[in-house]
């Protein structure tokens, strides 16, 4: 069910005809008028659209507690940061539908009384700058930007602003610094952005996502909309598939869809058959759900019951083949990197969860280490500034919860039942079975085998590299890998 | 190009565009028209989809096609870029994934010019806001 996706690969993104050939603009044009602000603002309410940029705050009650602050100027901001590692439906909006995101912040600055518009967009995303600058050059010669839009008197106008690409900026307030040329980082909330925002005006910040479907609500009216989905979380939402999954790509589904059609029915299933063992959503602030939840059907409210959250859309599906305690690690050395570094708990608590999981993979773990893992994660989520720092943790607790036994192999039993651990693996050579035919001996890139032709050959393990080469070459399966 | 003052000069622009659409699928303006997308957004280039629209492009002149080519956005099927969707005037638009030179040659003059089935086709299977 494509909403946000609609014209995404149908349309000519360059050509505004096309867009006002599936109805574009007649949206903004409805609303201007036919409705009243209220109205509009009404009809995003009854809708039950939520904030598609990870924390699903209802749209229309930011729109309206904006348009309720009094100001001269104020503004309409678009979120295009898209910071998560594995996502790119934004992108994708953005390149393949850009008039879509034009129109619904037009309809916004109408509802809240801006006459202007920032975008706030990654520089790494350059065909999607592209396109949309084409856009804005369009919509102005058209008259759809500018003054006295479709012979009214409401006046809007777009501009762009660069992002360096660091995960923090798309938080909304570390976003909002960032454009005024300060350094982004976040500041503690209230106030608003919707009450001070942009050089202190307010400021309503929305996703690319979530102003994608704004036009499709107003012309389909909002009761179309909140038929589709779940109770609490209406509509759509573009989820982009991506790890061990055949069918890498993007697929936006109704709200309250399970994880087993996404995966299996639409995503293709595990590549080369394997066994499903996780899937990870809400990127470095979500988590990872066992087989468990494969039936829990996707909603904002369902994913944090589960221990992960929606985020902006990432869905990694991982197989037998994943170390959970490594997945974790990789989420923190992200978060590690991408901290502002304004608050201790994030910076230095993230960096300590870093090294106790580095601990574990490297095989120096002990038990205490997975309590010590849970009780710092919690101290981190409870007393970050932003919410970067507050859901850091959501891997490393979510793979506990849900994994332990992994977590207590590494620790207990010296083991990574993944087998990605290399610290924790160790090959060798069976005696009876080895025929001494040197083969190993003569491929080993650190010559940590020795023995005689025809007699049985010994590793090294402190010279041993664990790189498998022994391990493939062998012709007699003389070596095991425990 | 003019500006648009009003709703009606929008549903004008509308009307216009449509009906220039259709005439095209409907092979009233010409002999054959071809309908070609080519998938470029970031995926799609990534995958080679600039040479295949440029080849394309040069193909069908040099064939003599009249087709009208032009970009779209991403499907969302990323795995299977480059993708190549063909409308023949009859026919429902097929897509056709993993599409490089070769398989662009195969399009050209097995489908486009003889009609034939080349198979590989993407099924495109999700609902749009006017089901
Ligand atoms: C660390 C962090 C990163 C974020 N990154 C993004 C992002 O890339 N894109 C986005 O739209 N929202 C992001 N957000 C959420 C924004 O702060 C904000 O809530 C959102 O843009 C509001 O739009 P929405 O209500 O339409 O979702 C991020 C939040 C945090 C804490
Ligand atoms: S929680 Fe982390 S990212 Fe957020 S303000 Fe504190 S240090 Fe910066
Ligand atoms: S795993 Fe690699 S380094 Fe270790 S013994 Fe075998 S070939 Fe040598």
């Amino acid at each position: 069910m494509r909403i946000a996706l609609r014209n995404c690969g149908l349309i000519d993104p360059e050509k505004i005809e096309e867009y006002i050939a599936e109805d574009g603009y007649f949206a903004l044009g409805k609303c201007l008028t036919e409705f009243t602000r209220e109205e509009t603002i009404k009809e995003i309410k009854d809708s039950g659209l939520r904030g598609r940029g990870g924390g699903g705050f209802p749209t229309g009650l930011k729109w309206e507690i904006t348009k309720n602050v009094e100001a001269g100027q104020k503004y309409v901001v678009c979120n295009a940061d898209e910071g998560d590692p594995g996502a790119f439906m934004d992108r994708s909006i953005l390149e393949g539908d850009p008039h879509s995101v034009i129109e619904a912040m037009a309809i916004c600055g109408y509802c809240i009384g801006a006459d202007t518009g920032l975008v706030y967009i990654r520089a790494e995303y350059p065909l999607a700058i592209e396109r949309l600058k084409i856009a804005i050059k369009q919509a102005r010669e058209f008259g759809l930007l500018g003054e006295g839009i479709l012979g009214t008197n409401f006046n809007f106008d777009i501009e762009l602003r660069y992002g360096a690409g660091a995960f923090v900026c798309g938080e909304e307030t570390a976003l909002i610094h960032s454009m005024e040329g300060l350094r982004g980082e976040p500041t503690v909330k209230p106030p608003f952005p919707s009450v001070s925002g942009y050089m202190g005006k307010p400021t309503n910040v929305n996703n690319v996502e979530t102003f994608a479907s704004v036009p499709v609500i107003i012309n389909k009216g909002a009761n179309w909309f909140n038929k589709i989905g779940t109770e609490k979380s209406k509509g759509t939402k573009v989820f982009a598939l991506a790890g061990k999954i055949n069918k890498v790509g993007l697929v936006e589904v109704p709200m309250g869809t399970t994880l087993r059609e996404v995966i299996y029915d639409i995503g293709g299933g595990i590549v080369n058959g394997k066994e499903f063992k996780s899937v990870q959503t809400g990127g470095p602030s979500g988590g990872c759900l066992t087989k468990d939840f494969l039936d829990t059907p996707i909603d904002y409210d369902n994913l944090i019951a589960a221990g992960s959250m929606m985020g902006s859309g990432g869905m990694i599906v991982l197989d037998e083949d994943d170390c959970m305690v490594s997945i974790a690690k990789f989420y923190l050395e992200f978060t590690l990197e991408e901290s502002c570094g304004k608050c201790t708990p994030c910076r230095i608590g993230n960096k300590r969860l870093f090294e106790i999981l580095t601990k574990i993979t490297e095989g120096n773990g002990v038990l205490e280490d997975i309590e010590r893992l849970r009780v710092l994660s919690n101290v981190i989520k409870d007393t970050s500034l932003c919410g970067l720092g507050q859901s850091s943790p959501n891997p490393v607790l979510s793979t506990i919860n849900n994994f332990e036994e992994e977590y207590r192999a590494h620790v207990v039993d010296g083991k990574c039942p993944a087998g990605q651990c290399k610290s924790l693996l160790r090959y060798d050579i069976v005696e009876d079975l080895c025929t001494g035919c040197t083969l190993c001996f003569r491929n080993c890139p650190v010559g940590a085998i020795t023995g005689e032709r025809r007699e049985p050959h010994l590793i090294d393990q402190s010279l041993c590299i664990k790189c498998g080469v022994c391990f493939e070459k062998c012709k007699f399966n003389a070596i095991t890998l425990i | 190009m003019y500006k648009i003052k009003s709703l009606d000069d929008l549903k004008q622009i509308r009307g216009e565009v449509q009906s220039k659409n259709s005439l095209k699928r409907n092979g009233e303006n010409t002999e054959q028209v071809v309908q070609i997308k080519v998938g470029m957004a970031t995926c799609g280039i990534a995958s080679g989809a600039k040479e295949i629209m440029k080849f394309l492009l040069e193909e069908c002149e040099h064939q003599a096609i009249d087709a009208q080519i032009k970009q779209t956005g991403c499907l969302g099927y990323c795995y299977a870029e480059p993708m190549v969707e063909v409308q023949l005037t009859d026919a429902e638009p097929i897509v056709f994934g993993y599409v490089d030179k070769k398989r662009a040659s195969e399009i050209i003059e097995k489908y486009i010019m003889q009609g034939e089935q080349i198979g590989g086709e993407i099924s495109i299977s999700f609902k749009t806001i006017n089901d």
